[in-house]
C-alpha cells in the first residue's frame, strides 16, 4: 500500500481527468498544494486553468483519477466541502433584483458563514453608501466582481480558488485584493490564483504551475518578484493525501 | 434542510417583488387566456359556467409553466445556479425552497383567476372550502413538479419549449382533479365517488414532493 501524503495537504490531484461530454477539460493532472500555501496558476487560453478550479471546487466531477479537497471528497462530501471553498470565477453569481447588501447576505447565509462579517467585509471592498442598496442589475462589471469578493471576504473560506481576480478591477481595489489574499495566506488558508496579469500577482505567490493541454507541464518556486529559484521539489512517487479520495475508473 | 428553504423561499419571493413579474405579466396573461376561452365559447353564459372549472385550471397551468421559467431564468443568470451549487445549501431544502416560492405565486394568480372565472363566466361556488382545498393541493403538485422538470430543463438550450412539453403532460391529473373538484363544489358537495379526487391529489402531491426531495440534488449537480 502506498504511503500517506502528509495530512497538511489541500489538494491533491492525481492523473485526474475531467470531460465535458468526449471533450477533455483536464487530461491527467497530478497537483499537491500544501495547506496555507498560495499558488498562481498560469498557461495558455483553454489550457485548462478554469476546468481545475472548477474541478476542485466540485463543480465539475472527474471521469477518471483522484482528487481530495481539504481531505474530502468534492462528491461524496460535496457540501461540507463546499463550504468550506470559496471560488471566485468569471460569474459573479449575482441576482438583479437584489441589492448588494441583499445579494452578499445570502451568499453568505447560504454558505452557512458568519453574517456578522458582512458590513466589515463591503466596507473593505468600498461597498457602503447607496452602492450597498443599489441593484446589483446595475452595477458595472467591476463592482458586480468587488461584490463577488465581498462574498468571499465575508466567507472567509479555508481554501481560496480564484480565478483571474485582477479582471475588472481598477488599481485600489487589485491592491486590496492583493492584501485580502496575503491576509488569507498568513491566516492559514490556501490560495489557488488562476491569471494572466502575473505583474499584479507580484510576490503573493511563491509557487507558480503552468498547465497547456489539460496537464501541469511546470511547477517551478519563485523569488519575491517572479523571478524562478528552481523547479518544486516534487513529493515521493505513490504519495496520497490522507482523507478520502475519489477514485473514478 | 428547513433553514435553507426558508432562505431560498425568501430570496426567490424578495426578487419577485423587486421584477413583480408574476404581478405585472403572468396574472394579465391568465385573464387574457380567460377572456379568449370566452370569445371561443360564445355568449352562452350557462356553457361558459359549465366550463369555467376547466378553464380554470388550464388558465391555472399555463401560469404554472410561466411562474416556472421565471424560477428557473433567475438562476440562469451570470452564474447563479453555480452560485448556489458553491453555496453547500442541502438540495432538500433548495427544491422545497424553490417550490414553496412557486407556490406562493401561484395562490396569488389562483386568487386573480378565480374572481376573474366568477365575474367572466358566472361560475357559482356553493362549497368554498372545497375550492380552497383543490387549489391548496392543486399548487403544491403544480409547484412541486414545475420545480422539478423545471431543474430537469435549466441546462438545456431549448429549455423554454422543452419546460412546457414535459410539464403539461405530468400535470393532467391536477387538471382533472381539479377541475372535478370544482365542479362538485358547484353542485354542493363532494358527490359520492367525489373523494377519488382528493385524494389523487393527496397522492400525487407526496409523490412529486418526495421525488423532489430526493433526486433534486443529483438533477442540479448533471443539469
Amino acid at each position: 500500500m502506498a504511503p500517506s501524503a502528509p495530512s497538511t495537504s489541500a489538494l491533491s490531484l492525481r492523473d485526474a481527468v475531467a470531460l465535458s461530454g468526449r471533450f477533455p477539460l483536464l487530461a491527467g493532472v497530478d497537483l499537491e498544494v500544501a495547506r496555507g500555501e498560495t499558488v498562481l496558476v498560469e498557461g495558455p487560453n483553454g489550457a485548462g486553468k478554469t476546468s481545475l478550479l472548477r474541478v476542485c471546487s466540485g463543480l465539475v466531477p472527474l471521469s477518471s483519477g483522484r482528487i481530495s479537497v481539504l481531505g474530502l471528497d468534492p462528491v461524496r462530501q460535496r457540501n461540507r466541502v463546499r463550504r468550506r471553498v470559496g471560488l471566485l470565477s468569471h460569474a459573479s453569481h449575482l441576482y438583479d433584483d437584489l441589492t448588494v447588501r441583499e445579494n452578499v447576505r445570502f451568499a453568505v447565509r447560504a454558505a452557512g458563514a458568519d453574517p456578522g462579517r458582512i458590513d466589515g467585509a463591503c466596507d473593505r471592498l468600498g461597498l457602503t453608501g447607496r452602492l450597498l442598496t443599489t441593484n446589483s442589475g446595475k452595477l458595472s462589471a467591476g463592482q458586480r466582481r468587488r461584490v463577488a469578493l465581498a462574498v468571499l471576504t465575508a466567507r472567509w473560506p479555508e481554501l481560496w480558488l480564484l480565478d483571474e481576480p485582477h479582471a475588472g478591477l481598477d488599481a485600489s481595489t487589485r491592491t486590496t485584493l492583493n492584501e485580502l489574499v496575503a491576509e488569507a495566506s498568513a491566516s492559514g488558508a490556501t490560495v489557488v490564483l488562476v491569471s494572466h496579469e502575473s505583474e499584479f500577482v507580484g510576490s503573493l505567490a511563491p509557487r507558480v504551475v503552468t498547465v497547456a493541454g489539460g496537464r501541469v507541464t511546470s511547477d517551478r518556486r519563485v523569488g519575491r518578484h517572479g523571478s524562478p529559484v528552481g523547479p518544486r521539489p516534487t513529493a515521493p512517487s505513490g504519495t496520497r493525501a490522507q482523507g478520502a479520495v475519489t477514485h473514478v475508473a | 434542510m428547513w433553514r435553507d428553504t426558508l432562505l431560498v423561499a425568501g430570496k426567490d419571493l424578495r426578487i419577485e417583488a423587486r421584477s413583480r413579474v408574476a404581478l405585472s405579466q403572468v396574472a394579465p396573461f391568465g385573464i387574457v387566456a380567460l377572456v379568449m376561452f370566452a370569445f371561443a365559447l360564445g355568449p352562452d353564459r350557462s356553457l361558459m359556467a359549465k366550463g369555467a372549472p376547466g378553464l380554470f385550471w388550464v388558465a391555472v397551468l399555463f401560469c404554472t409553466v410561466l411562474a416556472v421559467q421565471r424560477s428557473v431564468a433567475v438562476e440562469s443568470v451570470d452564474g447563479a445556479r453555480d452560485g448556489l451549487r458553491l453555496s453547500g445549501l442541502d438540495p432538500a431544502g433548495l427544491f422545497l425552497g424553490k417550490s414553496a416560492a412557486v407556490a406562493a405565486q401561484l395562490v396569488v394568480l389562483e386568487l386573480v383567476l378565480g374572481v376573474g372565472v366568477v365575474l367572466l363566466y358566472g361560475a357559482r361556488i356553493e362549497v368554498p372550502w372545497l375550492i380552497a382545498a383543490s387549489c391548496v393541493l392543486g399548487t403544491v403538485g403544480l409547484a412541486a413538479t414545475g420545480t422539478l422538470y423545471g431543474a430537469l430543463s435549466a441546462g438545456l438550450r431549448v429549455k423554454e419549449t422543452l419546460l412546457p412539453f414535459l410539464l403539461l403532460p405530468i400535470v393532467a391529473p391536477v387538471l382533472l382533479a381539479g377541475t372535478r373538484m370544482w365542479q362538485a363544489a358547484s353542485a354542493g358537495g363532494i358527490p359520492s365517488d367525489g373523494n377519488q379526487w382528493l385524494r389523487l391529489l393527496v397522492v400525487f402531491d407526496a409523490v412529486y414532493v418526495a421525488l423532489g426531495i430526493v433526486i433534486y440534488g443529483p438533477i442540479q449537480e448533471s443539469a
